[in-house]
C-alpha cells in the first residue's frame, strides 16, 4: 500500500509472563473489549432492562392480588415484597443468553480462531466475556432495584445484609454466564445461542420458589423447586432483605433451611464445573 | 535442516472424511509456498494444524524450529495468522483492534499503542483509525486483519485465501503488501484458489486435492505440466472448422503432429496448446484471415486452476461432490 516504510526485521513476540498473572491481564484486555462493545451497542443493555421491569410491573399488579403468601395474612403488599428476590434472581440468570450469543458470534466471525492463534491465556476470552457480563448484570440490578423500590419493595434488614443479597445474586449471574459460554461454544451461531440460552431458563426459574411459594405445588415439583439451585439464592435474598412475612413456613429441605450457604455452594460448583468444560471446549473449538 | 515450516505425514480425519491424508511440506526460510486447491481440498485444515488450532491425528509439524504439537504456545509467539474471515471486532475501531491484539501478544500497553500507529500508517488506515471496523469496506477490513497478523512482525506468516472476495484493485494492493512483507524476510504459507495469485506471490506451489499434495514445483513447472498457453478460436461457419484446424495444428506446441487441437463441433470452438504468446496469436489471425476464415472470437488463454486440475487429477476443481469435507472443521464454505 505504501512505498515509504521498509518492513522491520521479523521478531517473535515477547515471552509472556505466563501463569496466573498473564491470565489476569489477558482476561482484563478481553473484558475491556467486551465493555467497549456494550457501550457501542446500548440497545442490548436497554432491551435487557425492559423485560425484568415488565415482569416487576406485571407480577406485582396482575398476579399480586391473586397469589397468597403463606403467613402474610391479608396484607396486599406482601406478594410484592416476596416477589422481588425472584425477579432479581431471574434477571441475573438471563445474562446467560448474552454471554452465549457473544461467544457464538466470536466463533462465527473467526475471532476465536484469531485469539486461539495468539500466545494468550487459554481461559481469557471466556473469562473476559463473563466479567463484562457481570458488569452489565450489576448495572441491570441497580436499575431494577430502583424500579422495585418505586413499586414499594424495601430491604428491611440493613445495608450490609442487602449488599450480601446482591452479592449472592451477582455470583449466581456470574455462574450462569459460564453455562452461557459453554452453550455459545457448542451451538456456533448467535441466534441459536440466544434461544438456546433462554429456553431452559423458563422451567428452571418457574419450577422454583421465585414467583410462588412451593407449598402449593404437587409434591414432586415441590422437591425439585426446593433443591433447585436457583431457589437457594432466591430464599437467601428474601432472608437477607427481610422480605418473608413474619410467620412464613420455610420448607424443611436443607437448601431452604440454609439458603445462604446453599446459594454459595451451588454458584461455586456451577462456576467450577462449567468453567472447566467451557475452557476445554474452547481449546479444541472449531467452527 | 528443515525449513521455517515443515510438516511430515499430517493426517486429520473428520468422521470418514480424510481432510488431510499424509501431507508433507517444507518451506525454506524467507520463501513463499502457495497451497493451491479447490474448496474442501484440505488447505484450511493444513493451515489450522500448522497454526496450533487443530491437532492432527498423526504426523509432525515444526514451525520456526518449534514443534507445533509439543510446544504450541512458543509457536504462537512466532506466527501471524490471517484467516479466511477478516477476523476483526467490528464494534472496535481499527486502532482498538490492533492495540488489543498487541496486548494479547504480551506487549506493554505503550508498545501496543505505538505499534498500532505504525501499522495503521503502513496499511493506509490512519484516516479511518478511530472509526469502528463496522464502517470499513471489505478491502479495509482485510488490511486491518493483515495488520493484526503483523503486530509482532512474526518470522512465519500464514494466510488463508487472503484475497478471496476482494475486488481487483484491493487484491492488487494486498499483493503489494504481501510482497513487501516477504522482502523483509518473512516466511509465508499462502492458500489460494487462484493460480494467478500463486503465480505472482509464491516461490513454490503445492497443489492439494483430497487431503494430498498431488503436485509441487514452481509455477512454470506446473504450467508446463498443464500444457501452458493455448489459443482458442470460434469460427463463424461450420465448414471452416477443418481448414482452421490445419492452421492451428501447424503452430501447436511440440510440432505439427496431428491431434493437439481439440474441437467442439456444436460451438465451433477449436483449442490448441501453444507457447508463442501474443506474437503467435497475431500470426494465427493473419493466416486465418488470408485463408478467408471468418472468426467470431479468438483469444490466448493461460492455464487456470481448472486446467491444472483437469491435467493433474482428471476432474474439474468445481464439481467436487465431497466439497463439504473441509467446510465443517474449517471455514472455506462459510466464507463465501
Amino acid at each position: 500500500m505504501t512505498t515509504t516504510t521498509q518492513p522491520a526485521p521479523t521478531t517473535a513476540a515477547p515471552r509472556g509472563r505466563g501463569g496466573f498473572l498473564q491470565s489476569v491481564t489477558d482476561s482484563l484486555v478481553m473484558a475491556k473489549r467486551n465493555l467497549i462493545r456494550m457501550m457501542r451497542i446500548p440497545e442490548v443493555v436497554i432491551f435487557g432492562l425492559i423485560q425484568p421491569i415488565m415482569f416487576v410491573v406485571l407480577f406485582s399488579y396482575v398476579f399480586g392480588g391473586s397469589i397468597k403468601v403463606p403467613g402474610a395474612g391479608t396484607d396486599p403488599s406482601a406478594y410484592r415484597e416476596f416477589l422481588m428476590a425472584g425477579i432479581f434472581a431471574q434477571t441475573v440468570t438471563f445474562a446467560t443468553a448474552g454471554a452465549g450469543a457473544g461467544i457464538a458470534e466470536d466463533m462465527h466471525k473467526g475471532l476465536i480462531d484469531r485469539f486461539r492463534s495468539l500466545p494468550m491465556s487459554r481461559g481469557a476470552v471466556l473469562t473476559g466475556r463473563t466479567l463484562a457480563d457481570l458488569v452489565q448484570t450489576a448495572l441491570t440490578l441497580v436499575v431494577l432495584a430502583v424500579v422495585a423500590a418505586l413499586v414499594g419493595w424495601r430491604a428491611h434488614d440493613g445495608v450490609l445484609n442487602a449488599l450480601a443479597g446482591f452479592g449472592l445474586l451477582l455470583l449466581l449471574g456470574y455462574a450462569f454466564t459460564w453455562i452461557g459460554a459453554l452453550i455459545g461454544l457448542t451451538v456456533r451461531t448467535p441466534e441459536a445461542a440466544t434461544s438456546g440460552g433462554l429456553i431452559w431458563l423458563f422451567p428452571l426459574t418457574f419450577i422454583s420458589v421465585a414467583f410462588v411459594p412451593s407449598q402449593n405445588m404437587p409434591s414432586f415439583l415441590q422437591h425439585i423447586a426446593e433443591w433447585n439451585p436457583f431457589s437457594a439464592t432466591v430464599v437467601a435474598c428474601r432472608d437477607l432483605f427481610g422480605n418473608f412475612p413474619p410467620n412464613y413456613p420455610i420448607p424443611d429441605a436443607w437448601p431452604m433451611q440454609h439458603p445462604v450457604l446453599a446459594s454459595l455452594i451451588w454458584s461455586v460448583v456451577i462456576i467450577l464445573f462449567f468453567r472447566t468444560l467451557a475452557v476445554r471446549k474452547y481449546r479444541s473449538a472449531t467452527v | 535442516m528443515p525449513g521455517a515450516i515443515y510438516a511430515e505425514g499430517l493426517v486429520k480425519t473428520f468422521g470418514d472424511v480424510r481432510a488431510l491424508d499424509g501431507v508433507d511440506l517444507d518451506v525454506p526460510e524467507g520463501t513463499v509456498l502457495g497451497l493451491l486447491g479447490p474448496n474442501g481440498a484440505g488447505k484450511t485444515t493444513a493451515v489450522r494444524v500448522l497454526t496450533t488450532l487443530l491437532r492432527p491425528d498423526s504426523g509432525t509439524a515444526v514451525v520456526a524450529g518449534i514443534d507445533v504439537l509439543k510446544n504450541p504456545t512458543a509457536v504462537r509467539r512466532s506466527i501471524g495468522l490471517s484467516g479466511q474471515f477478516a477476523a476483526v471486532d467490528e464494534y472496535l475501531t481499527g486502532r482498538e483492534n490492533l492495540q488489543m491484539v498487541g496486548q494479547l501478544y504480551q506487549m506493554s500497553g505503550r508498545d501496543a499503542k505505538k505499534r498500532a500507529c505504525e501499522l495503521l500508517d503502513r496499511f493506509n488506515l490512519a484516516d479511518a483509525a478511530d472509526r469502528t471496523a463496522k464502517t470499513y469496506s471489505g478491502g479495509m477490513r482485510r488490511r486491518l486483519d493483515l495488520a493484526a497478523a503483523l503486530v509482532v512482525s512474526p518470522p512465519v506468516m500464514f494466510m488463508d485465501e487472503p484475497t478471496t472476495g476482494l475486488d481487483p484493485r484491493n487484491r492488487q494492493g494486498l499483493w503489494e503488501v504481501i510482497e513487501e512483507l516477504v522482502a523483509g524476510g518473512t516466511t509465508l504459507l499462502l492458500t489460494t484458489q487462484y493460480l494467478e495469485e500463486a503465480d505472482r506471490l509464491a516461490h513454490d506451489i503445492a497443489v492439494v486435492d483430497h487431503g494430498k499434495v498431488i503436485a509441487r514445483g514452481t509455477s512454470d513447472q506446473l504450467k508446463a505440466q498443464t500444457g501452458g498457453e493455448r489459443i482458442e478460436v470460434v469460427v463463424h461457419e461450420r465448414e471452416h472448422i477443418a481448414p482452421a484446424r490445419g492452421i492451428l495444428e501447424r503452430h501447436q506446441l511440440g510440432g505439427t503432429s496431428q491431434g493437439g487441437c481439440t474441437v467442439e463441433e456444436h460451438t465451433r470452438k477449436l483449442t490448441v496448446p501453444v507457447s508463442g504468446g501474443a506474437k503467435l496469436l497475431a500470426e494465427v489471425i493473419r493466416e486465418l484471415d488470408t485463408a478467408g476464415i471468418e472468426i467470431d472470437d479468438i483469444g490466448l488463454r493461460r492455464p487456470t486452476l481448472d486446467d491444472v486440475f483437469i491435467t493433474l487429477t482428471g476432474h474439474a476443481a468445481e464439481d467436487e461432490p465431497e466439497l463439504k469435507a473441509d467446510a465443517k472443521p474449517g471455514t472455506e464454505e462459510a466464507a463465501k
